[in-house]
């Protein structure tokens, strides 16, 4: 490695104090970025385009579902829709929005220059849109792409899967390394990056929640890499990690993906809550009720995560101190969860409340997300467990979990944040119309899959009794008002993007951070000397 | 560079490298899925050649990233503050790699203490072993599986324990040439180090031996030989690749030493090199152990 004059990379002396927009033009800038603000942008706009990708997706399945009977597509595409469908929502629409509020955000939250690692930030970015290409490409093979469950539950996934699935192994591989480099950076841009004066304890919410996200990725991840792994090899390579003949097991694939399987959850709800504890203070011009508890309790919540992951298998079979071990374990989560849901509560208590659209998806998290979370707790209990596994009633829980809990928290992050990455207001009667016909459409999407669930309807079939056929068409319609609903988002924020009111520094009077000391739109570059914190 | 009040964090321009990985893990990706879903097609060769490029691909890569680090550094770019978020970085990134092997020994443990006895009846099973398996013997190491392939258990004496020797030493040697680079003595961090490469290219050749006397006709332990010779060969397989990049990035170092770089304070690369090489080394201890030994 010799140490010539690299004539590829514009030097940049930063030590000389000067302000710099070195914005390259065209697509050269979103190629070779490093600007934490260009790399967040990217991963808001893919996530988007991801999250619509994964909804037309849903929406072949509502379609098929509007009535029984098959009508529209082979059993077969149904399983490789839901089954893409749900690891384009996970891997490809809520992680990288995360990830993009993440970019956007930390830096300038906890006041630096840029994220510690701005090369491998690109880097990170930049393979996500490649893997998700290889996991779409496997539509057009031959065989089809992945029918197993976005679980790839073995032996699905390994003998009786069909020939894409050393396409689907790569991609998920490629999706993994893309997580880890970015929850290197988060962690490392949090630990090192602070301005001086920045304490633990003095970090906005949302930097701790992204904190403890970013160590619940950079454990499970890997594990997840395993578990694709095992899968390769089994199917091509004849190996016997999940087949009884060869001394392997089955479950045991199961007790390996939730390892990974669970926290993932977590990683998906965590921000979540970060976002939220930052717009409920805002509107209700109060300070966040128990901080400190809150980042207990996000720290609690982390580490159950890692002792709770057999409560998706409890009709699997265990050894019966495993059912119960696993059953109280993930009860116990319901305490720090419910502190939180109690700190917001106690937030907005007695706050002078005002109801713009970031506050409005605010409160519909609060409300909705604890649905989801009383269905959990359901959930949770192994007796009726084995009534409720692999019906709608889980997939009305784990929906009201991401779509009311995990989108909703990131629309209401989008709408708080979208004055300071624009520099223009959004629309506020195309936002309110966006609300207001989300909520609607998603209750009525999620709402009777409960009972649907409870009356016995199994999840992930693409035909069902006649006795579910009035739900189902509610479902269908509601779905289908669900995904135009977004297309609302879609117009305003380019809307936004291109025009409208000019935003001040500051738009929301109860906003607090170093975010809002800054101009809106953001400048390039922001912080190049730490600012001070008393 | 210490004269304002904090020192500035560098913050590269644009870069082309990562685009370029990018790239090359696509090329990876879908070159190693082509080649694997037909493997039994002698007259697939596409997938091998794209796997090859990715691969080519990315090496330029980290030539021409590096060479930009390398560069930055040896220039007085980088603040105290970088050489942190640099250490923190691969502490993490380590912890990762941690995590993945814990998958595989994960399955080691829940073969040979669930999923082989419940084979043979543990538990609750006994109308599993009496009516699927009823030939079936619970053993560890698993020499015959229950649909009946059989194979050798690999012992620890031999080949085995002179590698954990090997590898032992290597982490010694690999600390004396740290100690050697703080207290400015080259000459003796060039001996160490290269005493370090040494043993790791002996390490890897040794496993080589032993994979080729496991696949000879007496043995018959291949990969696809049930649990054990899956366990077996996926986390010495899984150590042994992480031994070769740790040899390589050694090798680089001793490169750079030679070079005259790094110094008794500014040395991240060479710290990096040695934490993984050391992580490498604590693996190895435990796949010795519950591998071979136990």
């Amino acid at each position: 490695m010799t140490t010539d004059a690299i004539n590829d990379q514009p030097e940049h002396d930063s030590h000389d104090g000067e302000h710099h927009d070195h914005k390259m033009t065209g697509l050269k800038r979103w190629l070779y970025t490093t600007n934490h603000k260009d790399i967040g942008s990217m991963y808001l706009w893919f996530s988007f385009i991801m999250f619509l990708t994964g909804g037309v997706m849903a929406l072949v399945i509502r379609a098929e579902l509007f009535q029984p009977g098959l009508q529209i597509i082979e059993p077969d595409f149904f399983n490789q829709m839901t089954t893409v469908h749900g690891l384009i929502m996970v891997f490809g629409a809520i992680m990288p929005a995360f990830t993009g509020l993440a970019n956007w955000m930390l830096p300038m939250m906890v006041g630096a220059p840029d994220m510690a690692l701005p090369r491998l930030n690109n880097w990170s970015f930049w393979i996500l849109p490649f893997a998700f290409a290889i996991l779409l490409s496997s539509f057009f093979m031959e065989s089809g792409a992945p029918n197993f469950g976005w679980t790839f539950y073995a032996p699905l996934s390994t003998t009786y899967s069909n020939g894409s699935t050393a396409f689907f192994v790569f991609a998920v591989h490629i999706m993994g390394i893309s997580s880890i480099m970015g929850a290197i950076n988060i962690v490392v841009t949090i630990m090192n990056m602070r301005a001086p004066g920045m304490t633990y304890m003095k970090m906005p919410l949302f930097v701790w929640t992204f904190f403890i996200t970013a160590y619940l990725l950079i454990a499970v991840m890997p594990v997840l890499a395993g578990t694709v792994t095992m899968v390769l090899t089994d199917t091509y390579f004849g190996t016997s990690f999940f087949d009884a003949a060869g001394g392997g097991d089955p479950v045991m694939f199961q007790h390996i993906f939730w390892f990974f399987g669970h926290p993932e959850v977590y990683i998906m709800i965590l921000p979540a809550f970060g976002i939220v504890s930052t717009t409920i203070p805002a509107f209700s011009r109060k300070k966040l009720f128990g901080y400190s508890s809150m980042v207990y309790a996000t720290a609690s919540i982390a580490f159950l995560s890692f002792i709770v992951w057999a409560h998706h298998m409890f009709t699997t079979g265990m050894p019966l101190f495993g059912e119960l071990f696993f059953m109280y374990c993930t009860m116990l989560i319901a305490v720090p969860t419910g502190v939180k849901v109690f700190n917001w509560a106690a937030t907005m208590w007695r706050g002078s409340i005002s109801f713009e659209t970031p506050m409005l998806f605010s409160i519909a998290f609060v409300i909705l997300f604890t649905i989801g979370g009383f269905s959990g707790l359901m959930l949770a209990m192994t007796p009726v467990d084995f009534q409720y596994h692999d019906t709608y009633f889980v997939v009305a829980h784990f929906h009201y979990v991401l779509v009311t809990g995990a989108l909703f928290s990131i629309f209401a992050g989008a709408y708080y944040w979208l004055p300071k990455w624009t520099g223009y207001m959004y629309n506020d009667t195309l936002s309110k119309w966006h609300f207001w016909c989300s909520l609607i459409s998603v209750n009525l999407l999620f709402f009777p899959m409960h009972f649907l669930g409870l009356a016995g309807m199994p999840r992930r079939i693409p035909d069902y009794a006649l006795q579910f056929a009035d739900f189902n068409k509610w479902v269908s319609i509601g779905g289908f008002a669900f995904g135009l609903s977004q297309l609302i988002f879609l117009v305003l924020v380019i809307k936004c993007v291109k025009g409208g009111e000019k935003a001040p520094a500051k738009p929301w009077d109860g906003a607090e951070g170093l975010e809002w000391t800054v101009p809106s739109p953001a400048p390039y570059h922001t912080f190049e000397t730490p600012p001070k914190i008393d | 560079m210490t004269t304002k009040e904090y020192e500035s964090y560098y913050v590269p321009a644009q870069s082309k490298w990562p685009i370029i990985g990018a790239i090359a893990l696509f090329l990876i990706a879908v070159g190693a899925g082509n080649y694997v879903a037909n493997l039994n097609d002698p007259e697939s060769v596409g997938g091998g050649w794209i796997l090859l490029a990715g691969i080519a691909l990315i090496i330029y890569m980290m030539f021409g990233w590096f060479n930009n680090v390398i560069t930055e550094s040896m220039s007085g770019k980088y603040s105290h503050q970088m050489d942190n978020s640099f250490r923190q970085g691969m502490s993490w990134f380590i912890f990762s790699e941690v995590m993945f092997f814990a998958a595989f020994f994960g399955a080691l443990l829940y073969a040979r203490t669930f999923s082989v006895p419940w084979l043979d009846g543990a538990g609750n099973n006994a109308a599993t072993a009496a009516i699927l398996w009823p030939d079936f013997t619970a053993t560890w190491p698993l020499i015959k599986t229950p649909d009946g392939t059989e194979t050798t258990a690999m012992g620890w004496y031999g080949l085995p324990l002179i590698n954990t020797i090997l590898l032992l030493t290597s982490s010694i040697t690999a600390h004396f040439a740290h100690v050697a680079l703080e207290q400015e003595k080259r000459g003796l961090l060039k001996f160490w180090l290269g005493l370090t490469v040494v043993l790791g290219i002996t390490f890897l050749y040794c496993q080589g031996l032993e994979y080729a006397h496991g696949y000879a006709d007496e043995m018959k332990l291949y990969l696809d030989s049930g649990i054990y010779g899956n366990t077996f060969y996926m986390l010495t397989g899984f150590h042994g690749m992480h031994v070769t990049l740790g040899t390589i990035m050694l090798l680089v170092m001793f490169i750079r030493v030679l070079k005259g770089h790094f110094t008794p304070k500014n040395h991240f690369a060479f710290q990096a090199a040695s934490w993984y090489w050391h992580f490498v080394d604590v693996v190895w201890v435990i796949l010795f152990v519950f591998v071979y030994i136990v």
